[in-house]
This record gives structure tokens, sequence and C-alpha cells, in this order.
């Protein structure tokens, strides 16, 4: 609380742009449940028009991270700040520039892809003439205006991937998380949402946390946070994360870093 | 002081803004109920059943007198009616709630939650949605039991319906405060023998609570004391055009207490992390 270096301490690691504000900003965050501890002191940024890979694997802790971003669950510790906004402080302002795509698929399968759009829009405010015409734009985007009145439920795995994240983007946010969008989907879809995200942050400026435990998926330009354990073990632009492992891809860097600390007594 | 710095100035959400919300909540929860048929039909076998059959056999056997709001004899049929009105609210609250847990297990109930406007807010939302599907299933029911002589003056299906939106709102906030404590959906089962079951045959929905005040004078204050009793009471008086007082005060007080609970309560961390932690007791 005292102490204002947790908050810049990140920052260096990211685009030299000091006058940006971070588009999400992760400073000293720990969360517990019960006795064990999922997060301990996780602190990084993101910046607006970056794509941040969170790496880690299955359990490290992203999708708890996910949920205090998103205030499903109460800060126990550390703050969260979207552009500015405490996600605790001012949930509203904070929320409303957050567009998220969660691990486990939340569509109304009985529903129309246009009425799972119009619902979502209508969560946030957005006037029915409004929504409707975003809808139909998001859908044309994603291509699948077509079949803007089937179910969902006869939607294929990276249709649903597509229209979530259209759906994500339907109240115009400046920050995209995505927890895993791609597990379970084919070569060909998994290639068409990475590229369709990456054209989100060059495009349209949106800053992007990309949580994945699938190396293949993330690119030279990428900033990076290593999740282990609950732990940030390292964060920066790829290069630099690879070059402090003294490693030569990000695979064996990340190897590294976490086989350091899943052995019996490996300090911190 | 910190990188955390506002950027723009809070601007709060319009009025325009939270109808939308409601209307889209709501909307939501309709095109839901349409998609499963099954429910709406099971939603009204049930107080049919005990209207054709209970009442239809147990009608010999009680003999009513004449009783507020009623002016002459009536049937059996006829004082239970609000009863079975009141049961149909009873479970589709305990239905909605169910479906709480259920979306939370989904995934579906994330969706609502990061809805930028206050928590609250939503989970009212979500209430009144409830309540909504539980009128057209009133609706329905009273339409069909018409047919079966069951016919209060028709001005009283128009005041019955403030009656059925906040005894609606009482049950299901009811459902909803239960199923923040409810860690698994087998656990409703549960819900139906220690909730519904209890509060429907210990209330007036049956049987007049002078009778039951014969039979055992601690039944009747365990009915006196049951909030579903006034709900029944407070739906009954309407149907005819008159106020119970005090089943009014009851029932809204109940409404509040049990929803601004049903909104503490409501953690969704307990549903959503229950995949983390092996033996996430409390």
């Amino acid at each position: 609380m005292t102490s204002p270096a947790p908050i810049t301490e990140p920052r260096e690691t990211s685009r030299p742009d000091p006058a940006t504000v971070p588009a999400l900003a992760i400073d000293g965050v720990s969360h517990s449940y019960g006795p064990r501890r999922a997060l301990m002191d996780v602190s990084f940024n993101v910046q607006p028009a970056s794509f941040t890979a969170l790496l880690g694997l299955n359990g490290a802790g992203k999708s708890t991270l996910f949920s205090l971003i998103t205030r499903l669950f109460g800060i126990q510790s550390g703050r969260v700040g979207i552009f500015g906004h405490d996600v605790s402080k001012s949930p509203g302002e904070a929320l409303r520039l957050l567009g998220v795509v969660f691990q486990p698929r939340t569509l109304d399968l009985d529903l129309s892809l246009t009425q799972n759009l119009l619902y979502h829009a209508a969560l946030h405010g957005i006037s029915r003439r409004e929504a409707s015409a975003r809808s139909a734009e998001l859908l044309g985007r994603i291509g699948l205006s077509d079949r803007a009145g089937s179910k969902v439920r006869d939607l294929s795995g990276g249709q649903m991937r597509r229209l979530e994240i259209a759906r994500a983007l339907l109240h115009r946010p400046r920050l995209l998380l995505l927890d895993e969008p791609t597990v379970g989907l084919d070569v060909k879809a998994r290639a068409d949402i990475i590229s369709h995200v990456r054209q989100l942050v060059t495009e349209q400026g949106i800053g992007v946390l990309w949580a994945t435990h699938l190396f293949d998926e993330i690119m030279a330009g990428d900033d990076l946070v290593v999740l282990h354990q609950g732990k940030v073990l390292a964060q920066g632009p790829m290069s630099r994360v690879i070059a402090e492992a003294s490693a030569q891809d990000v695979n064996t860097a990340f190897m590294r870093l976490t086989g350091a600390q899943t052995m019996p007594g490996g300090g911190a | 002081m910190s990188s955390i710095t506002t950027r723009d100035a809070p601007r709060g959400f319009s009025l325009q803004e939270y109808m939308t919300c409601l209307t889209g909540i709501v909307w939501r929860e309709g095109l839901r109920f349409l998609h499963q048929r099954e429910r709406f039909v099971s939603a009204l076998v049930r107080p049919l059943v005990w209207l054709f059959i209970f009442a239809a056999g147990f009608r010999q056997v009680l003999g009513i007198s004449i009783i507020p709001p009623y002016e002459t004899y009536i049937l059996y049929e006829v004082y239970i009616a609000p009863g079975l009105m009141a049961m149909i609210q009873l479970f589709n609250g305990m239905q909605s709630s169910l479906s709480m847990v259920y979306d939370r297990e989904m995934g579906n109930m994330r969706t609502l939650l990061v809805s930028p406007l206050p928590r609250g807010f939503l989970l009212f939302c979500k209430l009144l949605a409830g309540t909504a599907v539980s009128l057209l299933q009133v609706y329905a029911f009273l339409l069909i039991a018409w047919f079966w002589d069951i016919t209060p003056p028709p001005s009283g299906y128009l005041t019955v319906l403030p009656a059925l939106i906040l005894s609606g709102l009482m049950l299901g906030s009811l459902g909803m405060l239960i199923s923040s404590g409810i860690k698994q959906l087998e656990n409703f089962a549960g819900v139906m023998n220690f909730v519904i079951f209890p509060m429907f045959f210990a209330s007036s929905a049956l049987y007049p609570l002078w009778r039951v005040q014969e039979g055992s004078p601690y039944l009747y204050y365990l009915c006196v004391a049951n909030p579903f009793t006034h709900a029944v009471e407070l739906i009954r008086f309407a149907l005819y055009g008159q106020i119970n007082w005090i089943s009014l005060a009851v029932v809204a007080a109940c409404t509040i207490v049990f929803m601004i609970g049903a909104i503490l309560a409501y953690d969704p961390s307990r549903g959503l992390a229950r995949r983390g932690p092996a033996g996430g007791e409390g």
C-alpha cells in the first residue's frame, strides 16, 4: 500500500510510452482458496495495442486471475486496474472497458447467434437498435452472417469461439481477455482465431491478454508473463524472457524457469 | 502517485441503461422458458393434478365454512386454487434458483456477472425475470381452472397481479438465498424435501388455519409463522379484490429480507472455484 514500487516495476517490461495508462495493471495480487494459495503477489501490466501472452500450465492460476480481473471473485489483496479504473472500487467503469472470453463456453446453446449477442448487449445497457446494428456487423466480420438465426447448438467449436469473441467485442472494449480460447479446436480454427485477435491489436489498438499453455501461439513481438504455481517467474518482451533464461526458444525458457521451481526444495 | 490514475471521469449508468439491462434479462429468461416446453407442461400439470384429483377427492372430507374473503359457501377446489397458484410460484422460485446453480456450473452465470452494472441490480433483474415466468404459469393455470368452475370476479385477475409479483419475488429470493448455500446440484433434491414440502403443507394452502388450530395448536403456530401462508393469503384476498394487510406486511418484509440476504450471500467464487481446490469445505 505504502510503496508505489510494485506498480511501477512491471512498467519497465512494457512498451516505452510512459504517458500511456496501462490497459490492465495487476498490482501485488494474491488469492487463496482456504489454505491453498492460488496466486502469490502477482504484478504485471498489459499495454494498449499489445498482445500479452500469459503462459502457464493448468493450475498455474490463470483462471483465478481472470476471475479476479472480471470481478467474479472479490479481490483479497492487491489491486487490479483497467485503464486506471480500480476493479474493486469502480467495477462499473472498469468492466465497461473489458471484454472477456472465458475458457468454458458461456453461450446460450438454445438461443440463436443474434439472440446471444443481443442479450449481452442488453447487459451492457446498449439499446436494442444499436445492438442489432452492431451484432449484424460483428457477425459479418466473423463470417457467420448467414447463421445469424440458427441455434448456437448447431455451430462447430471454432464457430462458437468466434461468436464468443464477437460477443466480447460488442460493447467496444479496449481490453480483451481470453482464457485458453483455442482449447479443443482444430488447427484451422485455431489459426483463424489467433489471426483475428492479432488483427484487433494492430487495427483497433485493443490490449489483449491471452492465457495459454501452447507455446506456438506466441510470436516474436509479444509480451510474455510466465505464471507458475501462482507466481510470476518472468515477464517482459519475449526475446528478453528467452535471453534471461539463457534459452533458444520459449519452450526451453519455460521449462528452465518452471523446472527450477518444481524441484522439491527449489527456492524462490 | 501511481500509474493507476483515472483516465475518464466515471460516468455511471443512465436509467435507460438500467432499463435496457432489465428488459434484456427478462427477455432472455422468457426465451429460455419457451425453449423448455417440458418445464412449462410440468409446471402446469403439478397444480392441475392437485386440483383435478386431490381436491375432487378431498371435497367430501373437508367442509369449508364461510371465511373471508369468500362470501358464500365455496367448493374445496375454489379454496385451494390460491394455494396452488402460490405453489406454482414456490416451485418456479426454487427452479430458477436451480437454474442459477446450473448456470453457475455451466458458466452461463459469468455472462451475467461480467456486466458492468451493479451486481445487486443484476441479481434483482434475474429475480424479476423468474417472477415474470411464474406469472405466465399462474395465468395459464387460472385459465384452465376457469373451466373447472373456479371463477373469481373478472377484476380479480387484475387485482391479483401485484400480489403475484410480490409473492413471486419473495419465493424467488428465498430460492436464491438457499441456492447460495448449495454446494452441489444433487443437494437440490434435499431442498425439495426440506423446503418445498414443509412450506407447502404447513400453510393455509390446503386447509384453512382455523381447522389446523382445531387439530394441533403447534402446527397452527407453525403455519402462521410460515411466510408461504401469507403469500397464499395475499393471493387469495387479492383474487377477490381485497387486501390482507397482515399478509401484505409479512410478504413485503420477507421479500426485502430474503432479497438482501440473497444478494449478500451470492458469491460466485463458491460455484466457479469448485474445480480448483479438492477439499473446499466451508
